[in-house]
């Protein structure tokens, strides 16, 4: 076979040998793209299929909410907490100083302005995904009045910030919008 | 060679291994012409039965998918069926179900006799790699399998250690999703770990086969930690040690059979006979046992590390508790192999044993748990630290500063007195010692 790059003849003829090199990678290179382009379906076909993605919203009616109350709806196979908050909560979410939270973020930039009492986060701890206690009455809340992970011990206070514990973040804010006064959106 | 024996001379044997030699790979594998050390104690019995239990865990493996529904509304009670109406389904499911602590437990033993006796010491290092790759399939195996019934505790099992990976900055979450398919544990989760499940044993099979080709370029390792010198340190694997396999293979059964039979439910967890409920986190949420020591090791790392936060901390130190073995045959410094003669390391050998005990302890009592005062994140944490200075630290120290007791010359010459030295390879030098 004449693959010797050795050879003398070949090391001589320098525009062969830099041909046979662009060949080579051009070759490789194609293969590469080619084998990505294999791959890529597969590893997709992981990834959340349209019917996952269809049932991504949720609507919910508040009017039943009392004040001070909380309720649990699913969305995305997911509890999301609706908590109905009184006055003395938010001032409570507001009169902290960012400085004091770990992931630091405003009481007013997890709300919807002008809806302060409605608070959604999801009912997921940001440590390992655990379902905080603190939805029925005569679970623990934890020291700041809002949720308590039992499963690594995070602490969430009356915006769902984190306080206290493993958690690195704040419980998250789904996207939802307010479809008229009473109802909003999720997802 | 061996070929002569009645039965290589048999004829259909003859014609058989004329056209593959099945028969003779095998004598050498595992057959009268493998020889194997004549000291081998019955530590050394481990390998052979993970091999026997790995082909347990299938087969009852198999019999249980023939029967089980990987579907979330279906998981729940195709598991109750077999218990409760497929003919000796029970049986079959206590078998996988325990199978899998045995696994562990001769796997473990396994690992702690290489600890002991520096099996993982040259020219023996791939042979332990391949055992820690086996290791860590073996727990991805084990983590999927325990999903499938859908009972709370696989939810949240899942749940929590696939959230582990949200722990990986800018992607994390990203790769979370694409391992649920979804967004949450649900049921493409669910049927993707049943395909895992049922096709990563076999990946284990292959593995095992590199292991034990491995473990023949150079043979088993020995209590005493020296090379064989020739025939005199010696004794073929079969009849010897098929006959002392079988022995030990008898006793675990036993063993096994116990748990299978009277405390089938013991090594497992309660909570997993109530169906998986996405809306309700169990109180108590504790991995299998065989876990724990690693769940320790997560939950010890409750503070920032520089620019890396408490929780990717904990993950890495997790899976830092086991790729920390690969270094294992660099950080050893000490040339003697075999903890018999060296006193230094017998001693932190056996702390470091009580120190994954206690982490094991540890990791299956709740996150705010104390005893005597002393909360036990603190013993977590302290054995946490340990557990990485035994390796990083006191091995690396040890091989320096310890003295060994002298070396035997030969493995025969105990018995059979020093004249025989001259048998075998008197020309080599002397063990490295």
């Amino acid at each position: 076979m004449g693959s010797s790059g050795t050879s003398p003849a070949a090391a001589g003829h320098q525009g062969q040998a830099a041909r046979r090199d662009f060949l080579y990678l051009a070759a490789g290179g194609f293969g590469a793209v080619g084998v990505g382009a294999t791959l890529w379906p597969f590893i997709h076909s992981m990834n959340p299929a349209a019917d996952v993605l269809a049932l991504a919203s949720t609507e919910v009616d508040l009017t039943p909410i009392q004040q001070g109350q909380r309720i649990t709806v699913t969305w995305r196979g997911k509890p999301v907490f609706i908590d109905h908050r009184t006055a003395e909560q938010i001032k409570s979410a507001r009169d902290v100083g960012l400085q004091q939270l770990p992931d630091p973020q405003a009481d007013q930039k997890r709300v919807k302005a002008g809806k302060d009492q409605w608070l959604v986060v999801l009912g997921v701890c940001t440590h390992l995904g655990c379902v905080p206690l603190g939805q029925k009455s005569g679970e623990s809340k934890g020291e700041y009045g809002g949720w308590f992970c039992p499963c690594h011990g995070s602490h969430y206070d009356m915006s769902g910030r984190i306080r206290k514990g493993p958690a690195p973040k704040n419980l998250e804010v789904p996207d939802f919008t307010f479809t008229n006064d009473t109802t909003i959106r999720i997802g | 060679m061996a070929k002569d024996s009645a039965f290589f001379s048999n004829p259909t044997v003859k014609w058989i291994e004329h056209r593959l030699p099945i028969f003779s790979f095998l004598d050498h594998s595992l057959g009268s012409q493998y020889p194997t050390p004549r000291n081998l104690n019955y530590f050394w019995n481990f390998g052979s039965l993970a091999g026997f239990t790995l082909m347990v865990m299938i087969l009852s493996g198999v019999f249980l998918a023939m029967n089980y529904t990987p579907h979330v509304d279906h998981a729940f009670n195709s598991v109750e069926r077999i218990m409760r109406d497929v003919n000796y389904g029970w049986l079959i499911r206590y078998i996988h179900m325990n199978g899998a602590s045995m696994f562990f437990i001769v796997v473990f033993i396994h690992i702690f006799r290489g600890l002991y006796f520096g099996s993982y010491k040259p020219p023996r290092e791939i042979l332990w790699w391949l055992g820690i790759v086996i290791l860590l399939l073996m727990m991805a195996t084990a983590f999927m399998g325990y999903v499938l019934p859908w009972g709370q505790m696989s939810f949240w099992g899942a749940t929590v250690i696939t959230n582990l990976f949200s722990a990986i900055p800018l992607v994390g979450d990203k790769i979370v999703t694409l391992l649920w398919g979804g967004f949450s544990v649900d049921n493409a989760t669910l049927n993707r770990f049943f395909a895992l499940h049922y096709l990563l044993p076999f990946v284990i099979a292959g593995v095992v086969v590199l292991h034990i080709w491995a473990l023949h370029v150079h043979g088993s390792n020995n209590p005493l930690g020296i090379d064989t010198r020739g025939p005199q340190d010696t004794i073929p694997f079969h009849p010897y040690y098929t006959i002392k396999d079988a022995f030990g293979l008898a006793a675990f059964m036993i063993f096994f059979a116990f748990f299978v039979f009277f405390a089938p439910n013991y090594l497992g967890h309660p909570d997993n006979y109530i169906p998986a409920n996405p809306m309700v986190t169990p109180a108590h949420i504790v991995p299998e046992w065989y876990f724990l020591p690693f769940y320790a090791i997560l939950r010890s790392v409750t503070f920032n590390i520089l620019f890396i936060d408490a929780k990717l901390g904990g993950v890495l130190a997790m899976f830092g508790s086991i790729l920390i073995l690969f270094l294992l045959p660099w950080l050893d410094t000490s040339r003697v192999r075999s903890g018999r003669f060296r006193p230094v390391f017998k001693v932190f050998f056996w702390i470091f044993v009580v120190v994954c005990f206690l982490l094991g302890w540890v990791g299956g009592q709740s996150a705010d748990a104390s005893i005597a005062g002393i909360p036990l994140l603190r013993i977590g944490q302290f054995c946490t630290f340990w557990y990485f200075a035994h390796f990083v630290v006191i091995l690396p120290l040890l091989g320096w500063f310890e003295r060994p007791r002298p070396l035997p010359i030969s493995i025969s010459q105990p018995v059979l007195g020093g004249g025989r030295i001259a048998l075998g390879a008197a020309a080599k030098p002397m063990e490295k010692a």
